[in-house]
């Protein structure tokens, strides 16, 4: 017991916070609620990489934008905030069809490389243009959510935000899911990421099709940003970390799996907010969410649920 | 004035610095079938690309007295052109009914359903697989669900490139049968590219041999048939 206790100490975690379910508890419900805003984005990146088989590193950045638009509408023209997500949603959704248009289409969709680049190159210009127009201060973002805990046991409390965060990703996830497979734009959506070349020969016009697919993920991306940054406090880098999570919740759960990144989301929120708080590494998070990565790059490189094509030849 | 309802004159096409057809002319008459044979590395392949848009071509390209060239490849399918791409012409995700609806795409009639309903009685083996994903189907039925996902276009010029690749001779016996009923049936105009020349010249009316980029012979498929050339180095005997 002394050996077990003098090793714990390494790691300065004690037995009492171990053995402290309402601490636990509250951890998890914490992990959920974060875990539901890395689902959101890493549902976007998702979406991406589906229908074009890179990962939009300027996913962050966009709902970074969207955020701000988010606090715009909301705290400086005194929108409700669930009107003022709406309508950064939208705007945002604008923006990355126009970024589409302008900066992806010219570029050959089977080459991955440029566009990567290019996305890598959007992160940063988008960023920096956020932090000229609204400089680098630090704002607080109100909640789309009621404060309050409708539940609680000592100090784990069952918040309305964690509730409203799953509550989001669920719908989210369910209306995408009907956005696809019952509309025909969500035909085309699917048969461009399954066959660019039969795509263009049933008709299909590849470029727009890829340009709702960008729009769709923004919108998604900046409703995640407008969970997620009322935790915290909005400043200009502020979604680099959040994009850092998601991509690990997106490896995790598969890059082109829908159902992977919300699992993958509430994985890494959990194991986030456990391993924070009991082997007290606040400073290691983010390393732990590249850890994720790694494992599962060496591990599994499809993730839990990415498919590797089946395909009979 | 011909009556060929697809007419290209001096149609060249390259793929970068390579010049993979060097001008060549050729039509079909509506509601023939024509078949396009030659060595790898021919042009074959290019040549019906080129009548999709899918490699930036020069020459001219009628359909039905249209210009087509010019126009984008989601154009040229809402005028009715359908092409069956050779080897991977499905979508691998999606299952054999959203590859039959999406092979519609384009259409805004209500005969949609019927028609899915349809090519499962043409092509049964469909009809049980028609929840599962195309990329589990054979190669055999992948092709039937690539021709099938091209005749939902109802298309007036139905592109096949070698759709006998990979598949028993049985099985390509008999998809050369339905699409003789499918041209009698519907009139559909087809150009054919195949290695098979000897089942190819049996179906179609009028034949061209591609050597090297340019149009070596042509002629009705029977005479072609006949050649002494064309028989040694296509059929083989």
């Amino acid at each position: 017991m002394g050996s077990l206790a003098s090793v714990l100490g390494v790691f300065d975690i004690s037995l009492d916070k171990l053995s402290d379910g309402e601490l636990w508890l509250a951890q998890f419900f914490r992990g959920l609620s974060d875990g539901a805003t890395y689902a959101s984005v890493a549902l976007a990146l998702v979406m991406i990489y589906k229908s074009t088989g890179f990962i939009n590193f300027a996913q962050g950045s966009l709902a970074l934008l969207g955020v701000y638009l988010v606090y715009v509408f909301s705290v400086e023209q005194g929108l409700p905030v669930a009107v003022a997500v709406v309508c950064a949603m939208v705007a945002s959704a604008a923006v990355a069809m126009f970024i589409e248009r302008v900066f992806i289409r010219p570029f050959p969709p089977d080459h991955v490389l440029p566009l990567v680049i290019v996305t890598l190159g959007l992160l940063l210009i988008i960023d920096s243009a956020v932090g000229i127009v609204w400089g680098f201060r630090t704002r607080s973002l109100p909640s789309m959510f009621p404060r309050g805990a409708p539940i609680e046991w000592g100090i784990a409390q069952l918040t309305w935000r964690t509730i409203g965060n799953l509550g989001t990703v669920v719908a989210v996830v369910a209306l995408l899911y009907l956005l696809l497979s019952r509309t025909k734009v969500g035909l085309a959506f699917r048969a461009v990421s399954s066959n660019l070349e039969s795509a263009r020969l049933v008709g299909i016009r590849v470029g727009p099709t890829l340009g709702f697919g960008w729009a769709l993920a923004a919108a998604i991306g900046t409703l995640g940003g407008a969970l997620v940054v009322p935790d915290l406090l909005l400043e200009p880098s502020i979604m680099l970390r959040v994009l850092i999570f998601s991509l690990a919740a997106a490896a995790l759960g598969g890059l082109d799996s829908m159902a992977g990144a919300v699992l993958g989301g509430l994985v890494v929120g959990l194991a986030r907010n456990l391993l924070v708080t009991f082997l007290d590494l606040s400073e290691l998070a983010l390393a732990t969410a590249v850890g994720v990565i790694l494992v599962v790059l060496l591990v599994r490189p499809t993730g839990l649920f990415g498919s590797t094509r089946v395909e009979r030849v | 004035m011909s009556a060929e309802y697809l007419e290209v004159r001096g149609l060249k096409a390259a793929y970068g610095n390579i010049q993979v057809l060097h001008g060549i002319d050729f039509s079909v008459a509506e509601g023939q079938i024509a078949v396009i044979l030659g060595a790898n590395g021919a042009g074959k392949t290019t040549t019906l690309r080129a009548l999709c848009a899918m490699v930036s071509t020069e020459g001219s390209i009628r359909l039905a007295g249209e210009e087509l060239a010019g126009h984008r490849t989601a154009d040229i399918v809402r005028r009715g052109v359908a092409h069956v791409p050779q080897g991977r012409g499905t979508f691998p995700d999606l299952s054999v009914e959203e590859n039959l609806m999406a092979g519609a795409f384009v259409r805004s009639d209500t005969d949609v359903r019927d028609d899915v309903e349809r090519w499962y009685e043409t092509f049964p083996v469909l009809g049980e697989r028609r929840k599962q994903a195309a990329g589990s189907l054979s190669g055999g039925e992948q092709q039937m669900l690539a021709i099938a996902r091209a005749l939902m276009l109802r298309p007036s010029l139905l592109l096949l490139d070698e759709p006998s690749l990979g598949l028993a001779p049985m099985i390509t016996r008999s998809l050369f049968e339905q699409l003789t009923v499918i041209n009698a049936e519907a009139g559909t105009t087809m150009l054919v590219v195949e290695q098979n020349a000897s089942l190819a010249l049996g179906v179609a009316d009028k034949a061209y041999v591609l050597e090297a980029g340019e149009v070596a012979l042509s002629g009705p498929a029977d005479d072609l048939a006949a050649d002494d050339n064309v028989r040694r180095a296509y059929l083989g005997y």
